[in-house]
């Protein structure tokens, strides 16, 4: 049975640590499929002009195609030409709740990601989104430093 | 929401519009223009308010409320079944994860609640209670009740009749569903009722949407801080609207709306605090308004004053059957048009059955109206044209008075407010104006400038100057939505409820289920 491993990327270097790890990993442990996800950061209960609803699917297309293009599509090229089974996917939602709802809807065996950089008040008062993925996923987590 | 000077009554004018009276001076052109305009439009105002012939109730008012009795029996009462589900819509428990991203039912909502919450939820409530008494509050509630259904059918169709283009945006409302569904049913005429909404609503947008909003902000501003000339008012407002409209300024947008929402939860709950401190009158409260409902206790006009007043404020407080809130709604972009009709049903349900009926149970609660000690019945004022009121208050200045008695800074917080709804109002109004005019002259950037600018030109015009004509005629405009738009309603119901059936047999299947959050 092959293994997947799901790295979730935050487009900062945090990321370029969090592949290097999972291709140590794979490496390792042979055959293995990697799944690289990004999530760019939405909810569904925020306030919104009329304007802005009405361009909201086209701006929904531009952000995936941004987060494809830029982040997630060059770490997954990089990482076949090394050999390795890899595939994207970008989506919108809350990063720690998506990560692991992707990690489970592909049958993931655990997921890397890098440490969040800090965040100042937001991060003191309510966690970061590595710590509640750490505490609420469904599989290991394992935090890259 | 809108509140007419024909329809808010003379109290509502002299409880707000006091502090304008330096201010109309000042602006000396101010009567010619009044004069003009009055004579021009005179003659339509009238028609929209006439009262029903042998009545005192306006026709128009009628015309919504039969409109919403026939919804709620033609969809079997689905304002109370699919009330539920359209709590679980919003609450995104159908919601597929690939999706996400995309307008949520939540945001539809709450952008077009922040529409319609507003001036009419605070001065409106209290000059129904002020004229018709407790009992008002029994008929508002039915009335909002109602009106759930109207909502929910309007914006089915504005879903499910939107144009989509290739850049991804998206139009819808009224007129798209008229000139789009008539032509579907094959029926004729559909193209000139889209483009009197169009006109009607493009109208209502910058009076009762702009410009009366503009004015009661300014006469709510002049109230704190003193007497002084409405154009700055008008000038800075129209700054904001046209950075956030025309420059993209979203921030501001974003601000207010996330503060609009903050304040509705805050009014709410400063409401119910002053319930709970009165909680041995609550059972005497919701005596008094339905005993009042059908025995008027006193009030002018009976139990008639009491129903009419009620099923007025209701009506246009909601804007159930007016076609706003399906321009709002189309935005959202779902496979079944006929969700955000539930979510939409919604809206009456908060705006009038919950915060309508705050604000009157606080009037009555707190005892700002005054009885009789030896008959138990309610006191008019001097003219007998209202209930008397513990300092001679009405409109805002009630409702002001009411939240007062328990907390003295309440009235400044309440003056925020209003400012605040004000803008989210004329935000919203802008861009349903947007949409009737794009649809009239077609889209394009140049096109929507145009609008944009004569949108914050209004502004300024409606701040500057008390236009008591020109607001009438801006509220008819809005009822006169309603007119086109209940009556293409009525054509194109049978669409809605094949759409409620097929989706209720498949909800009923298992077809349609909650995804696995």
């Amino acid at each position: 049975m092959t293994t997947k491993i799901v790295i979730g990327l935050d487009g900062t270097e945090n990321g370029e640590r969090a592949i290097a790890f999972a291709k140590d990993l794979a490496g390792r442990i042979g055959a293995c499929e990697l799944l690289v996800v990004y999530v760019i950061e939405w909810s569904p209960f925020t306030f919104q002009t009329p304007e802005e609803n009405a361009l909201r699917h086209k701006r929904r297309e531009e952000e995936i195609e941004l987060a494809t293009s830029r982040i997630v599509e060059p770490a997954v090229q990089a990482l076949k030409s090394e050999g390795f089974a890899a595939y994207g996917i970008v989506r919108h939602g809350d990063v720690a709740e998506t990560l692991n709802a992707i990690t489970v809807e592909n049958d993931g065996s655990q997921i890397i990601v890098g440490r969040a950089s800090a965040d100042g008040i937001k991060k003191r008062l309510f966690g970061s989104s590595t710590q509640y993925l750490v505490m609420h996923a469904d599989v290991p987590v394992t935090v890259v430093n | 929401m809108i509140i007419s000077k024909k329809l808010g009554v003379s109290g509502l004018a002299t409880g707000l519009l006091a502090n304008a009276a330096a201010a109309q001076e000042a602006v000396g052109l101010d009567e010619k223009i009044n004069q003009a305009f009055s004579d021009f439009t005179g003659p339509f105002v009238s028609f929209i308010f006439a009262p029903f012939p042998g009545t005192s109730v306006p026709w128009i008012v009628m015309w919504l409320v039969i409109a919403a009795t026939v919804f709620s029996l033609y969809f079997a009462f689905v304002q109370f079944r699919f009330f539920g589900h359209a709590v679980s819509l919003v609450k995104g428990d159908y919601s597929d994860p690939n999706d996400a991203g995309e307008v949520s039912h939540f945001q539809a909502l709450a952008t077009a609640l922040s529409g319609t919450v507003g001036l009419g939820n605070i001065a409106g409530v209290a000059v129904a209670v002020g004229i018709g008494g407790p009992g008002a509050t029994f008929w508002m509630i039915v009335a909002g009740l109602l009106g759930m259904a109207s909502k929910f059918t309007e914006c089915t169709l504005g879903v499910k009749y939107r144009n989509e283009y290739d850049d991804g945006t998206v139009s819808g409302g009224p007129m798209y569903y008229m000139s789009k569904g008539f032509n579907e049913l094959g029926l004729p005429g559909g193209k000139i009722l889209a483009v009197l909404f169009s006109i009607f609503c493009i109208l209502g947008a910058l009076g009762g949407g702009n410009m009366f909003q503009a004015n009661q902000a300014h006469q709510q501003i002049a109230g704190i801080t003193g007497d002084f000339p409405g154009w700055i008012t008008g000038l800075v407002f129209a700054g904001i609207v046209f950075a956030v409209i025309v420059g993209g300024l979203k921030s501001i947008a974003r601000v207010t709306e996330k503060v609009v929402p903050f304040m509705g939860v805050m009014y709410v709950l400063a409401a119910l605090v002053i319930i709970i401190m009165h909680a041995d009158q609550i059972g005497w409260a919701f005596g008094q308004i339905f005993a009042g409902a059908f025995t008027g206790l006193g009030v002018a006009g009976g139990m008639v004053g009491a129903l009419i007043q009620g099923f007025r404020r209701a009506a246009f407080s909601n804007e159930a059957g007016v076609g706003s809130a399906a321009i709002a709604h189309s935005a959202v972009r779902t496979k079944e048009p006929i969700t955000e009709g539930f979510v939409s049903l919604l809206e009456p349900f908060i705006d009038t059955v919950v915060i309508c009926t705050m604000t009157a149970l606080v009037i009555i609660i707190t005892q700002q109206l005054v009885i009789d000690p030896e008959t138990g019945m309610y006191m008019l004022n001097e003219e007998g044209t209202a209930v008397a009121t513990v300092d001679g208050n009405s409109g805002v200045s009630l409702t002001s008075a009411a939240f007062a008695s328990a907390f003295g800074w309440f009235p400044y917080v309440l003056a925020v407010a209003v400012v605040l709804f004000a803008f989210s109002t004329m935000i919203s109004w802008s861009y349903y104006g947007l949409k009737a005019w794009t649809y009239l002259f077609g889209e394009g950037a140049t096109k929507e400038l145009v609008f944009k600018i004569i949108f914050c030109i209004f502004v300024v015009i409606g701040a500057a100057a008390n236009l008591g004509p020109v607001i009438d005629f801006s509220d008819a405009a809005i009822f006169a939505m309603a007119v086109v738009n209940v009556f293409a309603l009525y054509f194109l119901m049978k669409v809605v409820r094949q759409e409620l059936s097929s989706y209720a047999e498949r909800l009923r299947s298992g077809e349609i289920r909650k995804f696995g959050h």
